[in-house]
């Protein structure tokens, strides 16, 4: 990576940067993102990480990424995932353990339904 | 107010979106705002409603009419038709089969309505780990235009406008501790950004440095630019392992873009960060306190003046502010001081994350305007108290701040208000309690916390109170006598008056304020022998009610020490001489025939 | 006893010196890397180590190491759980979690379990009130906690270093 020398570099990263988050232009055709402040670590984040990777392998999708953020701050719903699929609205699920999370991936990834139980938000922030 | 007379939901299931919902809704949308009934109908968009063939499915309540096959030209006729006079438009009616049919309505969490994110912009909305994404929400930006556009002078001419205030405690101007730390003279100055959050019910610093640490490193270099300085410290504190992997990433990659080390931006200006981390002790979070530690020694306060402004680490000037102080820095480059003196009150400007913790539904993390009401605060966004329990008190500031009543609810929350109530902003922690907590109980409590984390150095703190929590330890006890009140108070006072630092100076507060607040609750201890929330052990006993007992004896079972005494199918027991009141019982009697008095 | 490594203890600290731009503050983080490596406490001959290669009385590394409440120079447990005893933990059950960790670990606060695996401390607040009762054991965190719960994790670090030996 070269040093950023002027505002032009900058804006370029951003670029950039804003089609690899939004995904456009990208391989995948969706991310899951875990929250994996210490609380949410603290409430079981892990252990739903490992429950999501392991149903994408399971169902043998490799077009969906698995990443970790910070926390949004709603500890009490903690573990808290978001899925963000092309095209769609991405939405945040709370109290997601290993088992919500098998749930997650097979009627929100694969199904393209929404698990209504387990919304806590919608929409772009 | 504008109260909504109907809400449109529209399914943004798979199948519906692909058949055109994104667009339906767009045009929609833009006929609502047309008749001016944007702040009157609500537009949701919902799961499948399992009708996918037929879609993309448009309903229409409270009615309840289901419409199919919705596209950007018939959508209208909804609006013309159906919402504006009330004919519903027969010949889109949804014509599947009954039942087959179903809405759901997603409200988004009430958390989130109430909320203003500066601070806390990115948390949860970038991979705190990969810079770009940082950069994608005009990370170093701030950076960048400092660096090119600004002189010094100017970066702290715009802080101050902003009238930011710091977020750890204190809140002294942001913008006039650059400006000192600016003035002194010196050929090496430094900044530090204090992580040591240490204030019990507090963690937004945790999250901040968790969840977007570039956003530290960011403002920390502007500060450097700003006073002068060369070298930044971030101290964390040794809890916070997850923070410090973080922010040492960020580090890493903030120097290989060049946003850290020499020659920054190709502008000749040069700053570095390093992180220092604590080992476990409170009072390191106050400011010369924490300088010792960087300096790798026993974290006790100094007597100020001099300010670390004049002489800091190592004597040389040093600007130190708290982490969520640093999260704002960006943006208020970014956007401008006006555009944040425009939020919050007259004299509390920009947002406070407040961490909402203990008797409340919805615990975490909220960034609200200054000025926002307790209640707001704590009814809406919080979501009230759990288990239709009724509000007590609430703590803000920590072991330096004070319990406000129910009857406050309605204070706006600012600086100055929360002083003039006895309690204080602090670090923004916000401590729920209901009505089944004891606030003499809550007072020994932070007493406690004070008397472990006292560093030793000054009598007062250190001696003074280990008297007050003893006072009130006899008092919880029910050994309490009527001239304790009044020597908690004076001890107090001589406290606040002749501590070294600020730990001592702010430790009677709790006391003090629940004193003010709950003086009857102090009494019933004292005089009645009675603790009305029925917390404190001694002066409660756990009894059964024979009418309700049903002789289950799964009581007597639980019991560790075999205080319940009782034969099978007939009431129940309880010797209060060998109860010792650990509160198994009450758990597992599913008639609710155990309860705890106090005389 | 454990036997000191001097030499180990000359490598942390060139590490540590090395890994900072700024000389004369590198004592705690020293103490920090020293006190992981020989699990959770810092022997008295490598404190005074310390003090020799960095040129200080062996009396202010002394000093530091009993102001900060996390370091310890007598052998503590390879699993030192730390019970945050702060008022949003203790309203919302954190007073229980502590009993059944007591009850199930056999110890006192600040003891260790015979078998050296466990040493119980308490904390002020971890920054997890949101999701109170916590306690961190080394470096890991536990929240939303209940007697089962904290039943459950013991026995799963007991398991562990069954799985280890
Ligand atoms: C006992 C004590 C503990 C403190 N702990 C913290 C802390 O954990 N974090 C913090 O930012 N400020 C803490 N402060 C306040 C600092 O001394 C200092 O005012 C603050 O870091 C300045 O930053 P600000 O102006 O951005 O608020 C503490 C003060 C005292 C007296
Ligand atoms: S007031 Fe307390 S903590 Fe502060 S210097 Fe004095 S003894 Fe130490
Ligand atoms: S409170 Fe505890 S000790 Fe007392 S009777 Fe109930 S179970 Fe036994
Ligand atoms: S602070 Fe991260 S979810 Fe609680
Ligand atoms: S045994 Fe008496 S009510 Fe349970
Ligand atoms: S009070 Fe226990 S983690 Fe904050």
């Amino acid at each position: 990576m070269p040093k950023v020398k002027s505002l032009e570099d900058l804006m370029k990263i951003k670029e950039q940067a804003l089609k690899d988050l939004k995904m456009r232009g990208s391989q995948k055709r969706g991310k899951i993102v875990v929250a994996m402040g210490t609380c949410g670590i603290a409430a079981g984040a892990k252990e739903t990480l490992k429950a999501i990777v392991e149903a994408l392998n399971k169902n043998n999708i490799t077009d969906v990424a698995v990443i970790q953020s910070g926390c949004m701050g709603l500890c009490e719903v903690e573990p808290t995932v978001e899925v963000r699929m092309e095209d769609q609205n991405p939405v945040v699920y709370g109290h997601v353990t290993p088992e919500q999370a098998e749930r997650i991936v097979k009627q929100h990834v694969i199904e393209g339904k929404i698990v209504s139980d387990l919304v806590v938000r919608k929409g772009e922030v | 107010m504008a109260v909504s007379t109907n809400t449109i939901l529209i399914c943004a299931g798979g199948a519906c979106i692909s058949a055109g919902e994104k667009s339906v809704k767009q045009v929609l949308e833009e006929k609502l705002r047309e008749y001016a009934l944007d702040g009157v109908v609500r537009v949701v968009e919902t799961g499948c409603m399992g009708a996918c063939d037929l879609g993309p499915i448009v309903a229409v309540f409270p009615e309840g009419v289901y419409y199919q096959k919705v596209n950007t030209e018939n959508v209208k006729k909804i609006v013309e038709e159906h919402i504006l006079k009330g004919r519903v438009v027969e010949e889109m009616l949804f014509e599947g089969p009954q039942g087959k049919i179903a809405a759901e309505v997603y409200e988004e969490h009430p958390f989130f309505k109430k909320q203003v994110k500066i601070a806390t912009r990115n948390l949860g909305i970038i991979d705190p780990m990969n810079i770009d994404e940082y950069i994608a929400r005009d990370g170093y930006f701030a950076l960048t235009k400092v660096l090119t556009e600004m002189t010094p002078e100017q970066v702290i001419e715009v802080v101050k406008k902003s009238g930011l205030r710091g977020r750890g405690g204190a809140g002294f101007p942001t913008g006039l501790k650059w400006e000192f730390t600016r003035k002194s003279q010196s050929d090496k100055k430094f900044v530090v950004c204090n992580a040591d959050e240490g204030d019990p019910g507090a963690f937004m610093d945790r999250s901040i440095l968790e969840g977007d640490p570039h956003t530290v490193l960011e403002a920390m270099t502007i500060a450097g630019y700003a006073i002068g300085g060369q070298k930044g410290y971030i101290y964390v504190r040794a809890e916070y392992p997850l923070a410090i992997e973080r922010l040492k990433n960020a580090i890493n990659q903030a120097r290989e873009y060049g946003f850290l080390g020499e020659n920054i931006l190709g502008t000749g200006f040069s700053f570095d960060i390093e992180i220092r981390i604590g080992a476990g002790a409170f009072v390191c979070g106050e400011e010369t306190a924490l300088i010792n530690s960087i300096e790798g020694k026993r974290g006790q306060p100094n007597v100020k003046p001099p300010y670390p402004a004049q002489k800091g680490l190592w004597g040389y000037p040093t600007l130190i502010n708290n982490v969520e102080t640093f999260a704002n820095i960006p943006p208020i480059i970014i956007k401008g001081a006006d555009w944040f003196a425009s939020i919050g009150t007259e004299t509390s400007k920009g947002t406070k994350v407040f961490a909402l913790a203990g008797k409340v539904k919805n615990t975490g993390l909220v960034e609200v305007p200054m000025g926002i009401t307790l209640r707001e605060l704590i009814y809406d966004i919080g979501g009230g108290v759990p288990n239709n329990k009724k509000l007590k008190a609430v703590q803000t500031g920590g072991p330096s701040g004070g319990c406000i009543p129910a009857e406050y609810l309605d204070t706006p929350v600012d600086y100055e208000s929360l002083k003039e109530l006895g309690a204080i902003m602090g670090s923004g922690g916000m401590i729920v309690m209901d009505e089944d907590t004891c606030m003499v109980d809550v007072a020994k409590f932070f007493l406690q916390f004070t008397v472990d984390e006292s560093c030793g150095k000054c009598t007062p703190c250190r001696e003074g109170t280990r008297k007050m929590l003893e006072i009130l330890e006899k008092i919880t006890r029910g050994e309490g006598e009527e001239e304790d009140l009044e020597k908690l108070e004076e001890l107090g006072k001589i406290i606040i008056d002749s501590s070294l630092c600020g730990l001592g100076q702010t430790a009677p507060n709790p006391v003090l304020s629940t004193l003010k607040y709950f003086r009857d609750e102090y009494e019933a201890h004292v005089k009645e022998k009675r603790c009305p929330a029925k917390v404190c052990k001694d002066l409660i006993r756990y009894v059964i009610d024979s009418e309700k007992c049903v002789g289950c004896t799964a009581c007597a079972r639980v019991c560790p020490v075999g205080a319940i005494s009782g034969e099978v199918r007939k009431a129940h027991d309880i010797d209060p001489e060998i109860c010792t009141r650990c509160g198994s019982c009450i758990e597992v009697c599913r008639f609710g025939a155990i309860s705890k008095v106090s005389p | 006893m454990v036997k000191v490594d001097l030499d180990k203890v000359r490598e942390i600290v060139e590490k540590v010196k090395k890994e900072t731009l700024e000389e004369g503050d590198i004592l705690i983080n020293a103490l920090h890397m020293i006190q992981d490596y020989y699990n959770n406490f810092v022997p008295p001959e490598a404190a005074e180590e310390v003090a020799k290669l960095l040129n200080i009385p062996a009396s202010r590394v002394y000093e530091v190491l009993s102001f900060y409440s996390m370091f310890s120079i007598k052998p503590r447990g390879k699993y030192v759980i730390r019970v945050c005893k702060s008022l949003p933990c203790h309203v919302t059950g954190g007073r229980e979690v502590m009993e059944a960790l007591k009850e199930k670990l056999g110890v006192e606060i600040g003891e260790t379990t015979e078998d050296g695996l466990f040493t119980l401390e308490t904390t002020s607040c971890l920054g997890l009130c949101g999701v109170a009762p916590a306690i961190m054991i080394n470096d890991q965190f536990f929240g939303n906690l209940t007697p089962e719960k904290v039943g459950e994790i013991i026995d799963n670090f007991r398991g562990d270093k069954n799985a280890k030996e």
